[in-house]
């Protein structure tokens, strides 16, 4: 554990070697982006295990010294880190391996390898960091990875514009993050997690600070992980490469907001405004989101909404006290979710387009992806016995508990959407006639197949780590010695369990009628304009268009005129004396004797006269 | 004898001046350029001289100088008159608004 340092080096390694050999390794570059995932994995394992029997390890150095105050840099793994590095590095090294598949036969393949080394290297990173400045740098890091891996097809313009989007949209919520951190240096006098978690404790900051401060990081994760309002860049994120999506979707980019409000926790729970406040927008994003998941017809953006609206879950656990309920989410999500960014790959891959009204009638021509998408689907629909059932229980049990009456009936309707949406999506793919022609459709390699099979494994089984069936294995193991993230369970009634399976079977129920059996319309939604508003998601991206990008363009386009007419003029001026000065001097050099002798002349009755006049020299 | 006053002398030697540099800027011949060089020389050695017998400090230094500008006086001009002559054979002018050739 002591060495944990070395994990994110290896995809750190991997990024620098194929960005200056890899285009002469050209396919050669996925082995060394496979095998350098795989080591870090490997030692993440490692790392997690040897964590289960030792307490957190902390290691730091003095990196700054700035007056009497001491930056310091290192890495800390305790539970959640622990935990975080498995997630990160087994998606990771599973997406690499995908890839290879994939991306084959891409010209920039080296530059897609190493581009997936840097953004492991910053997730990484991330979540080893003992203090917030740490943090911070590796957050950026991991946005200028997805921004240079959703802008991979850079040539695209929806890629590109895609791109800048995420960017843009993250870096509005890191101004938040910014803000609160510099408010809680402010008043603490340190970045580190421990000291600023001692100090709240303390109750030496005052809590209007302490909520200031927390909904201000808040902001932050509401950027990253893509909570309304700032989920618009989600979606739109997937112009890059499927894998990427798996990537970004399940463990690194938008795992980064759930980490840190985690990794906050008890700053969060030091201000119950600001868990309010965390709980409202994630509820609200899930059901938000979900609703939207339910009229998408691109495979990915369905599949992007209901990441939007499992991330509002996690917040909304969180902003609960749920804690082990909000990380326990984030960990099965980043399983099933992986599971079906990749299948959903798989058959882009296999049929060429995303579009899923010409899908249909696949399972019989993928016998593998067909059964690996189908239980990614009943685990984040929240079936039983599968992963994604037991973590969402945990979330809404802990809403229950907290007594957000309303916020908990609001997650519940999103349960039945998000059950009906995705088998809305899995019925239109895989059941009935196809809905054009099919007949070149095969099944991925291997390459792509086994990794879909590890993951399908974990989704069903990673949720049996924590149930109130056979124990809460990882809950108590994430809140051990640490009484500031709340107990390991939460006890909830028993019903809590029913409503949520029969409200998820009733979706799946419904989607089949509608989508498999067609005993119902399809015009379910009646109300076109329901369907429309639905469709364009809430005209938000319009919504922002017609306000925040109007007013912006015409702010820049005055500052655009004071620069060419006020500060452009003014450098043009003083340049144009110069120069017409110098042109007037350069006129009387012109070899003629005589005139250089009137101007010596002249010169000289000018110094008389005011020698003359002052009696002297000049005072 | 009724001695002229000094201002008489440096109103000579002034007016000379202004026409020997009026001359010398003006004139496009070399020839008369050189010509109103010696004026201005001439009326500097006016000075010298009034200056020797109606100065602060009258002594004869004043009179050896104005002999020393003359000696020199001839020498330059005949160093130009030489060189005019080279250039004129080069350049077939005299005309100073042609001899800028130090210009480019």
């Amino acid at each position: 554990m002591e060495n944990a340092w070395i994990i994110p080096l290896f995809p750190l390694l991997s990024f620098l070697f194929l960005i200056f050999f890899g285009k002469r390794l050209k396919g050669a570059s996925a082995y060394i982006g496979i095998l350098l995932s795989l080591a870090s994995f490997v030692y993440s394992l490692l790392v997690l295990f040897e964590r289960f029997s030792s307490p957190t390890h902390k290691a730091e150095a003095v990196w700054l010294t700035i007056g009497d105050i001491q930056l310091t840099a290192g890495f800390e793994v305790n539970q959640l880190n622990a935990l975080m590095l498995v997630i990160v590095s087994l998606v990771s090294f599973l997406v690499h391996t995908y890839s290879k598949g994939y991306m084959h036969g891409d010209d920039r393949f080296h530059v897609y390898y190493a581009y997936l080394g840097l953004f492991t290297f910053a997730m990484l990173g991330l979540v080893l960091s003992p203090n917030l400045l740490q943090t911070y740098i590796f957050w950026e890091l991991v946005g200028l990875g997805s921004f240079l891996l959703i802008g991979f097809y850079f040539y695209k313009e929806e890629a590109k514009k895609a791109a800048k989007k995420a960017f843009i949209m993250t870096r509005i919520g890191d101004v938040g993050l910014l803000i609160g951190m510099i408010l809680l240096f402010w008043q603490v006098g340190s970045f580190e997690y421990d000291e600023i978690f001692a100090a709240v404790a303390a109750g030496s900051i005052s809590t209007t600070m302490i909520t200031l401060t927390a909904i201000l990081i808040f902001v932050g994760a509401v950027g990253k992980s893509g909570q309304f309002p700032l989920h618009t860049w989600l979606p739109d994120a997937m112009e890059g490469p499927t894998p990427v999506s798996a990537l970004i979707h399940a463990a690194t980019m938008v795992a980064a907001g759930v980490y840190l409000v985690a990794a906050l926790f008890p700053l969060f729970t030091a201000s119950e405004t600001a868990l309010m406040t965390v709980a409202t927008i994630g509820a609200i994003t899930a059901i938000f989101a979900a609703s939207i998941g339910l009229v998408q017809t691109d495979i990915k953006r369905v599949l992007a909404y209901s990441t939007v609206s499992q991330l509002g879950y996690m917040m909304l656990a969180l902003g609960s006290a749920g804690y082990v309920a909000g990380v326990f989410h984030l960990m099965t999500h980043a399983f099933f979710k992986a599971l079906l960014f990749l299948a959903a790959g798989s058959v882009i891959h296999a049929v060429h387009t995303q579009d899923i009204e010409k899908m249909g009638g696949l399972w019989k021509k993928l016998r593998v992806t067909g059964p690996l998408f189908l239980i990614g689907t009943l685990a984040i629909s929240g079936v039983p016995l599968f992963s994604g059932f037991f973590s969402k229980d945990e979330i809404l049990i802990a809403a229950w508990a907290h007594g957000n009456t309303v916020l908990f009936w609001l997650a519940v309707i999103a349960a039945f959407f998000t059950a009906f949406y995705m088998f809305r999506l899995f019925f239109m793919v895989f059941s009935g006639e196809s809905r054009s022609d099919m007949s070149h459709v095969k099944e991925s390699p291997g390459v792509m197949t086994i990794p879909m099979v590890i993951l399908g494994i974990l989704a069903v089984v990673a949720g049996y780590v924590n149930t109130p069936w056979f124990g809460t294995y990882l809950g108590d193991w994430l809140t051990e010695g640490n009484a500031a993230l709340g107990h390991g369970h939460i006890e909830g009634p028993s019903w809590i369990m029913i409503v949520a399976t029969v409200v998820s079977l009733l979706g799946i129920f419904l989607a089949w009628l509608i989508y498999c059996k067609r005993s119902l319309s399809r015009d379910w939604l009646g109300a076109k304009t329901m369907y429309n508003i639905l469709y364009n998601k809430y005209y938000i991206d319009e919504f922002y268009e017609l306000t925040v990008v109007k007013v912006m363009k015409f702010f820049s386009l005055f500052l655009h005129y004071i620069e060419t007419f006020l500060v452009e003029g003014l450098v043009k001026g003083v340049s144009a004396a110069v120069s017409g000065l110098g042109r007037l001097g350069s006129k009387f050099h012109d070899g003629q004797v005589q005139r250089y002798g009137t101007v010596a002349f002249v010169g000289l009755a000018i110094l008389i006269v005011v020698f003359a006049v002052t009696g002297g020299y000049l005072k | 004898m009724s001695s002229v006053p000094i201002s008489a002398y440096l109103a000579l030697a002034l007016i000379l001046f202004c026409i020997g540099l009026y001359g010398a800027l003006t004139k496009r011949n070399t020839v008369i350029v050189l010509i109103s060089i010696e004026l201005m020389l001439n009326a500097v050695n006016i000075n010298l001289v009034a200056f020797s017998k109606y100065g602060a400090v009258p002594a004869i230094t004043g009179q050896i100088f104005a002999l020393f500008a003359m000696t020199v006086a001839a020498a330059e001009a005949s160093v130009g008159l030489a060189i005019l002559i080279a250039l004129y054979r080069n350049r077939k002018t005299v005309n100073i608004d042609e001899m800028n050739s130090m210009k480019n």
